[in-house]
């Protein structure tokens, strides 16, 4: 993981301290609430439906035992002793009051955390692999490009005040954990022929509103100039993104009107007179911040563990926790492993102080001290020996953390809704609660197999429904909470949008819904060994929609 | 009335003044600061009077219209509509950066201190404050922050890990 310099530390402590500045001037009415918004919105402080709301940043999903305890600290002083992982990989607090925010970033800067520009209309925090450095399959580990952007995005003086919010994704793997697709910008980690690093560079894409799959603008982009080509990005968009509507001013609507050959004219017209200039990345700079990560220091183990073996056998929740929670590693003997946030009934992402706590000395036990935050909303351990897992297992189990639902359908990924947000058409949290209620039975959940499953509350899209398997929408009918559902949306290198299946549904028919989909799915598939998105792609949308409606129309 | 800063100090009367209606109906002598139509239209006549000009540039305005204008210009104004306005950021760093613009650079608008330390990054070198806002109190904003991670005006250089150049830019 990154360790901090003095410079680093020096920038962290100056901006709280100028966020205590300002938060006193808008308490003391020397600064207007339209002032102090957009200053509050790039320290995470939102006002939402019944408090402040504070997003703190974890930069690429990394963080270690150390700041997860202070996170469980805050949670308890400041908050009502939870906190919630969001699908940005952050993490929320949805009780603090205002005047204390500037000390919760105080107790956070000590230990090298922030809250800088985790919401307003700037460049936000970059969305990674969680199994960056670790995953097999992986061509660049991205995690030193994503703290080279870290650093480059962070208070830019020209880009603060962008027409919206600006989200990168970078993806070192061609698996495309990070949803490259799906951003503002995504970077794919590919070699030209005389294997120098470099990037593929897609522009465009998004969910919300108007959900677009980006569009390539560059094929190869040498790693050198990965900052200045996103400084010829951002400041064509900063000129020229629409800021008279708020819902046509992301990036892809600039790239839409102007057409994707103009839109690349013109990044590729403003980067000649960056390319090769002071901001070009030299390999002394991408070896200095490389220098900064530590590495875990890896035993020489074998790739079989007897233990393991044994343990597998006899224990049968075990055996499927190992199944659906245990990822390959690229080092003999080790595993990543998703410590699942979707029990059900509770909400998903949310976790306790006390689980954080008990995380945190697991992951100083089993993983070298460190974790990682998922877009999934879960917790990653991500270099555990494979013999430790049963230890672990034991472990997560005693914090109620050991559900073994990675992938499947009560994995559901989901917004905050209405409970919390004052956005929101409809709540999305007990939606979440009675579809996990409805797959309780545990064989019935792993016959169904690999389902992902989204829920927003409204058209902003925080529960990424567009790209969720199955994608539940919170619509508003007359002041009622509705929920239009749709299928077929996949995440990774052939991502693709969900269709809406047909008129919205009541919230009290949602699980039925899903349970007539899964019917069909089941009914339909050609072996156990097809997914569920697989047949959807195979037969196409009509026969879940005919199922569906059959029983509404009962 | 808004108050100024210019070069990092608290300016007591504004020289500028802004020109309502035509170029026509300037007096002579006084320093006018002129909306960017105005003086593409007129330019020839506006430096015929013995009183100095400036453009004022708006958010949509595009500073490249100016690149021939570099030398003579000795204030070019940026309104910021708002503080969320970013476009006079961009504004700012190409009229340095790309056109070698070397005079004042004034950020207009109802502004508070917390833009400055951004303003001046992006060679800004005097501001106007909202009425209200205490602009001694503000001078002390362009320090806000120790070190910074980027190249810009302030800064050429990004990665020898320095702190933002002193009181020689703003
Ligand atoms: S999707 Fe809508 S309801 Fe859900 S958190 Fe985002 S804005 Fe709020």
């Amino acid at each position: 993981m990154y360790q901090y310099d003095t410079i680093d530390r020096s920038l962290v402590r100056n901006r709280v301290d100028q966020f205590r500045r300002q938060t006193e001037r808008f308490l003391s009415g020397a600064l207007t609430e339209d002032e102090f918004r957009p200053l509050r919105l790039q320290n995470g402080l939102y006002v939402q439906r019944h408090a402040p709301m504070l997003r703190v940043a974890i930069p690429y999903g990394m963080l270690n035992a150390t700041q997860l305890r202070r996170l469980a600290h805050i949670a308890r002083t400041y908050d009502r002793g939870y906190g919630h992982f969001s699908t940005r990989q952050n993490i929320q607090f949805n009780w603090p009051a205002l005047a204390r925010v500037p000390d919760i970033l105080g107790e956070l800067a000590e230990v090298d955390m922030h809250a800088i520009q985790t919401s307003g209309n700037c460049i936000r925090n970059t969305t990674v692999d969680h199994l960056a450095g670790v995953a097999p399959d992986e061509v660049l580990n991205p995690l030193v490009y994503a703290e080279l952007i870290r650093q480059w995005s962070t208070l830019h003086p020209e880009f603060a005040f962008l027409p919206r919010k600006f989200k990168i994704a970078l993806s070192g793997s061609p698996e495309d954990r990070a949803a490259v697709m799906v951003h503002d910008i995504g970077l794919k980690a590919v070699f030209d022929y005389d294997g120098r690093p470099g990037f593929t560079v897609v522009v465009g894409g998004g969910l919300g509103r108007t959900p677009i799959i980006g569009h390539v603008v560059r094929e190869f982009l040498p790693a050198t100039h990965l900052l200045t080509y996103l400084d010829a990005i951002l400041r064509v968009y900063n000129l020229h993104g629409r800021r008279d509507n708020k819902y046509k001013a992301r990036i892809k609507i600039l790239v839409k009107e102007l057409g994707v050959a103009e839109f690349r004219r013109q990044v590729e017209h403003e980067w000649s007179f960056l390319e090769g200039g002071p901001g070009t990345l030299p390999p002394s700079e991408i070896a200095r911040v490389d220098a900064r990560f530590t590495r875990p220091a890896y035993r020489s183990l074998p790739q079989v563990s007897t233990g393991l073996e044994r343990h597998l056998r006899d224990d049968a929740a075990f055996a499927r926790w190992v199944a659906r929670n245990v990822h390959p590693h690229r080092m003999s003997g080790y595993a990543a492993v998703t410590i699942s946030l979707k029990k059900t009934g509770v909400p998903p992402g949310d976790i306790t102080a006390a689980q954080m706590d008990g995380v945190a000395d697991l992951a100083e036990r089993c993983s070298f001290g460190e974790l990682r935050v998922t877009h999934e909303q879960n917790l990653v351990l991500a270099d555990v020996e494979r013999d430790a897992l049963f230890r672990l297992w034991t472990g997560l189990t005693a914090l109620d953390l050991a559900a073994a639902n990675r992938g499947l359908i009560t994995n559901v990924i989901a917004c905050p809704g209405g409970d919390f947000c004052s956005l929101a058409n409809a709540v999305s949290i007990p939606v979440a609660a009675a579809i996990q209620q409805r797959f309780d039975d545990l064989d019935y959940l792993h016959d169904v197999g690999e389902v992902d499953l989204n829920i927003s509350g409204c058209m902003n899209s925080c529960g990424h429904h567009h790209v969720g398997h199955i994608g539940i929408l919170g619509v508003d009918k007359n002041g009622q909470e509705w929920y239009q559902i749709s299928i077929g949306g996949r995440q990774g290198p052939d991502a693709s949008l969900g269709k809406v299946i047909g008129p919205s549904f009541a919230r009290a028919d949602v699980p039925d819904v899903i349970e007539r989909l899964v019917e069909v799915y089941l009914r339909e598939r050609d072996s156990d060994a097809e997914r569920f998105i697989d047949t959807v792609q195979r037969v196409g949308v009509e026969p879940f929609k005919r199922n569906v409606y059959a029983l509404v129309d009962q | 009335m808004h108050s100024l800063i210019s070069k990092r100090a608290v300016v007591a009367g504004d020289p500028w003044v802004r020109l309502e209606g035509g170029a026509g109906d300037a007096p002579p002598a006084t320093d006018l600061l002129v909306p960017l139509r105005t003086w593409l239209d007129a330019r020839d006549r506006l430096l015929d009077r013995c009183g100095r000009v400036g453009v004022q540039l708006e958010p949509g305005d595009d500073p490249a219209l100016l690149a021939g204008d570099v030398e003579c210009l000795p204030l070019v104004a940026v309104h910021f509509p708002a503080l969320t306005d970013g476009r006079g950021f961009s504004i700012g760093r190409l009229l340095r950066e790309r056109h070698g613009y070397q005079g004042e650079l004034r950020a207009t608008g109802p502004l508070t201190r917390d833009a400055l330390f951004y303003l001046a990054r992006c060679g800004f070198d005097s501001f106007e404050l909202r009425e209200g806002e205490d602009p001694a109190a503000a001078l002390s904003e362009f320090d806000a922050f120790e070190a910074v991670y980027q190249g810009a005006v302030d800064r050429g250089a990004p990665f020898d890990r320095r702190a933002p150049a002193a009181a020689d830019a703003a």
